[in-house]
C-alpha cells in the first residue's frame, strides 16, 4: 500500500556490536582462563543458559512459568545415558531424546494448561516433585544409586575429551548453545513468537485476534522440553553420571527458572547472563565454604532475586540497554 | 444479506438467566447498537457472540453457518472482530506489534503482516505512537488501539464494547468519526454503548436488552417513545 507513512524504527547498531562483543568473549574465555575450575564454570554456564533459553520459550515468552524443567532435563539425562550405552553416539541421542522430552511436555502440558497463572506453577512444581518421588524407585533408572555413562575412547563423536583441559568441552557447550540459540531464533522470528508473546500478554485478548491459545501452548512446551533435554544430554556427557538428586531435583528446576528470570526472561540474552551469574556464583560458594555451600548458594538465589525485583524486574541484561535507551 | 442469526440465545449462571431467549438479525454492512441499562446482558451477548463464552442455549449463525458455541479464535479466523470494555491491549508491545499480531491471522509472513499492520496503524491514527509499549498509553488510545487491533485481523463483523465511554467530548468525536470511517469500508458493525448521543448519531438500528431480554428492535426514534424501553431506564 502506498501514501502509509508510519515511522521506521531506527535500527540499533548496538545490539549487533553487542553480539560480536559477546561472542568475542566467549570464544577466548577458555583460552584466557586456562584453569580447570574456571572452564569448568564456563562448561556448567553454558549448558545451563541453554537449558534457560528453552525454559525461556515457555517461561519468557508465552509466560507460563514453569518450574519442572528438571523433569525434561533428567529426560535428557538418562536418555542419553541409556542410548549410549546400549551403544549409541552421544550426538545421534540428542535429537531423539528431544523428542521424547517434547513429547513427555505435551503430556505434561494436557491437563496443566488448563490452569492459569501461579497455578500452571503449582502444578508443574507438584509434577516436578512426582518425578523426583517416584524416580528413586525405578530400577532400569538405576533407582538412588542412579546410571553411570560407560568410559568411551575420547574423541569429538563420542562426547568424551580430556578431563585435563576442559576446554574441548567448552567449546562443544558453546557450539550447542549457538544452535540451540539460532533453533529459537528461527522458532520464534515470525508468527508463532508474536502468537506467544501475546498469550502472555493476555490469552483473551490473543483468542479474540486468532490465536489458536491450547496449540500454541502446546507449540511452546514442546520446544521449550526438547531444548531443555539437549542441555540434559550434554550435561550427562560432562558429568558421566545421572541420579535422581542431580536430573530432576526441585533446586534444578528452580535453577533453571532463576537463570532465565535473572537474566531477563523474554529476552534473547537473558539466559546466557543469568547463567554465568547464577553458575559462578553457585560454583564459588559451594568452593568455599564446602560442605556448607549447598544451602548458601539457595540464599543467595534468594538474595538474586531480591537484587533483580529492585533494580530491573525486567532481568539484569535490561541494564545493558539502559544508558542507549532513547527517551520519548 | 443476513450476516450475523441470533435465535433464541440464552445463557443461564445458575438460576439468573443474564442472556434470556434472545433473537435478533444483523444485516451485512449496518451499524447496530445494542443498549440496556447496566446488567441487561449486553457484554455477555457479545461474549457468546465472539465465542468467549458458551450460551445454554439457543442458536447462533454467522454468514448462514451454524457456529454456536464457537471458540474465539474460530470466530476471529471466520471474520469476527471484537474489543473488551476493560482494555486489553498486548502491554509489552508496542502499537505496531499489536497490529502485526492481529494482522497475522490473515497475514501468514512477517513482511506482508507487517505492512498491513502500518497501514491500520495509519488508518486508525495511531502513527504518533506506533513504536511505543501500549501498557505506556492513555486509556483513549488504548481504546483506539484495541479499536485498531481488531481492524487488523480483517474482519467482516466488528462488535465493539464501550469504545466511547470515558472519553473526553475531543476524543469521542475523533472516535465517532473513526467507527464512521470502518463502516464506510463495509465493515458490519455491532455496538454496546451507554453514551446515548453516540449511539443515535451512529446507529439506524437499536436492540434493546432489559434483564437480559429483549424488549426493543428498531429505529432510535421509536426507541426513546417505547415504554418498554423508557420504563427500563427510567423505572415504571
Amino acid at each position: 500500500m502506498s501514501g502509509v507513512e508510519v515511522p521506521a524504527k531506527s535500527v540499533r547498531w548496538g545490539r549487533y556490536a553487542g553480539l560480536v562483543v559477546v561472542a568475542l568473549v566467549l570464544l577466548v574465555y577458555p583460552l584466557v582462563l586456562e584453569t580447570s575450575f574456571l572452564q569448568t564454570i564456563g562448561v556448567l554456564a553454558l549448558t545451563m543458559a541453554i537449558a534457560a533459553t528453552g525454559w525461556n520459550v515457555l517461561g519468557g515468552y508465552a509466560g507460563q512459568i514453569s518450574f519442572g524443567h528438571a523433569v525434561f532435563f533428567g529426560t535428557g539425562m538418562y536418555g542419553t545415558t541409556l542410548l549410549v550405552t546400549a551403544g549409541w553416539s552421544p550426538w545421534l541421542t540428542m535429537v531423539p531424546i528431544a523428542l521424547l522430552a517434547a513429547l513427555f511436555g505435551v503430556l505434561i502440558g494436557l491437563p496443566t494448561f488448563r490452569l492459569r497463572g501461579h497455578y500452571f506453577s503449582i502444578a508443574t512444581l507438584a509434577i516436578g516433585m512426582m518425578v523426583m518421588s517416584v524416580l528413586p524407585n525405578v530400577k532400569p533408572l538405576g533407582a538412588t544409586d542412579g546410571l553411570s555413562v560407560p568410559f568411551l575412547d575420547e574423541g569429538f563423536w563420542n562426547l568424551t575429551f580430556s578431563l585435563r583441559d576442559k576446554s574441548a568441552y567448552y567449546y562443544t557447550a558453546l557450539g550447542l548453545f549457538a544452535v540451540a540459540t539460532l533453533v529459537t531464533w528461527l522458532f520464534l522470528r515470525g508468527r508463532t513468537g508474536s502468537y506467544l508473546e501475546a498469550i502472555r500478554d493476555d490469552e483473551f485478548a490473543a483468542a479474540a485476534v486468532g490465536v489458536p491459545v491450547w496449540r500454541y501452548k502446546m507449540y511452546a512446551v514442546a520446544m521449550s522440553a526438547a531444548l531443555t533435554s539437549v542441555a540434559g544430554s550434554f550435561h550427562v556427557m560432562f558429568v558421566t553420571f545421572v541420579d535422581p538428586a542431580s536430573s530432576s531435583d526441585l533446586s534444578l528446576s528452580t535453577a533453571i527458572a532463576l537463570i532465565a528470570v535473572v537474566g531477563g526472561a523474554g529476552s534473547r540474552w537473558g539466559p546466557l547472563l543469568g547463567a554465568w551469574l547464577v553458575i559462578a556464583l553457585q560454583e564459588y560458594t559451594r568452593t568455599y565454604l564446602s560442605a556448607t555451600g549447598r544451602t548458601v548458594d539457595l540464599m543467595m538465589f534468594g538474595a538474586l532475586i531480591i537484587l533483580v525485583v529492585l533494580v530491573d524486574p525486567r532481568g539484569l541484561v535490561h541494564l545493558a540497554g539502559r544508558p542507549f535507551a532513547r527517551r520519548s | 444479506m443476513t450476516l450475523l442469526s441470533v435465535s433464541g440465545l440464552t445463557k443461564r449462571f445458575g438460576g439468573l438467566a443474564a442472556v434470556d431467549e434472545v433473537s435478533f438479525d444483523v444485516e451485512e454492512g449496518t451499524v447496530t447498537g445494542l443498549i440496556g441499562p447496566n446488567g441487561a446482558g449486553k457484554s455477555t451477548l457479545f461474549s457468546m457472540i465472539a465465542g468467549a463464552q458458551r450460551p445454554t442455549s439457543g442458536r447462533l449463525l454467522f454468514d448462514g453457518r451454524e457456529v454456536t458455541g464457537w471458540q474465539p479464535h474460530q470466530a476471529a479466523a471466520a471474520g469476527v472482530g471484537r474489543t473488551f470494555q476493560l482494555m486489553r491491549v498486548f502491554g509489552s508491545m508496542t502499537v505496531l506489534e499489536n497490529l502485526r499480531t492481529a494482522a497475522y491471522l490473515r497475514h501468514r509472513s512477517k513482511p506482508a503482516a507487517r505492512s498491513h499492520a502500518a497501514e491500520i496503524c495509519a488508518f486508525a491514527g495511531l502513527e504518533e505512537v506506533a513504536h511505543r509499549p501500549a501498557a505506556t498509553l492513555t486509556g483513549a488510545t488504548k481504546k483506539r488501539l484495541e479499536l485498531a487491533r481488531a481492524l487488523a485481523t480483517s474482519p467482516r463483523l466488528l462488535l465493539l464494547d464501550e469504545v466511547l465511554s470515558g472519553l473526553t467530548p475531543t476524543e469521542t468525536a475523533a472516535a465517532i468519526e473513526l467507527i464512521g470511517s470502518v463502516h464506510g469500508q463495509g465493515i458490519t458493525i455491532v455496538l454496546v454503548e451507554h453514551v446515548m448521543q453516540v449511539v443515535m448519531s451512529l446507529c439506524p438500528r437499536l436492540v434493546v436488552l432489559d434483564f437480559g431480554k429483549l424488549i426493543f428492535d428498531g429505529s432510535p426514534e421509536d426507541a426513546v417513545r417505547d415504554h418498554a424501553v423508557l420504563d427500563a431506564y427510567l423505572g415504571a
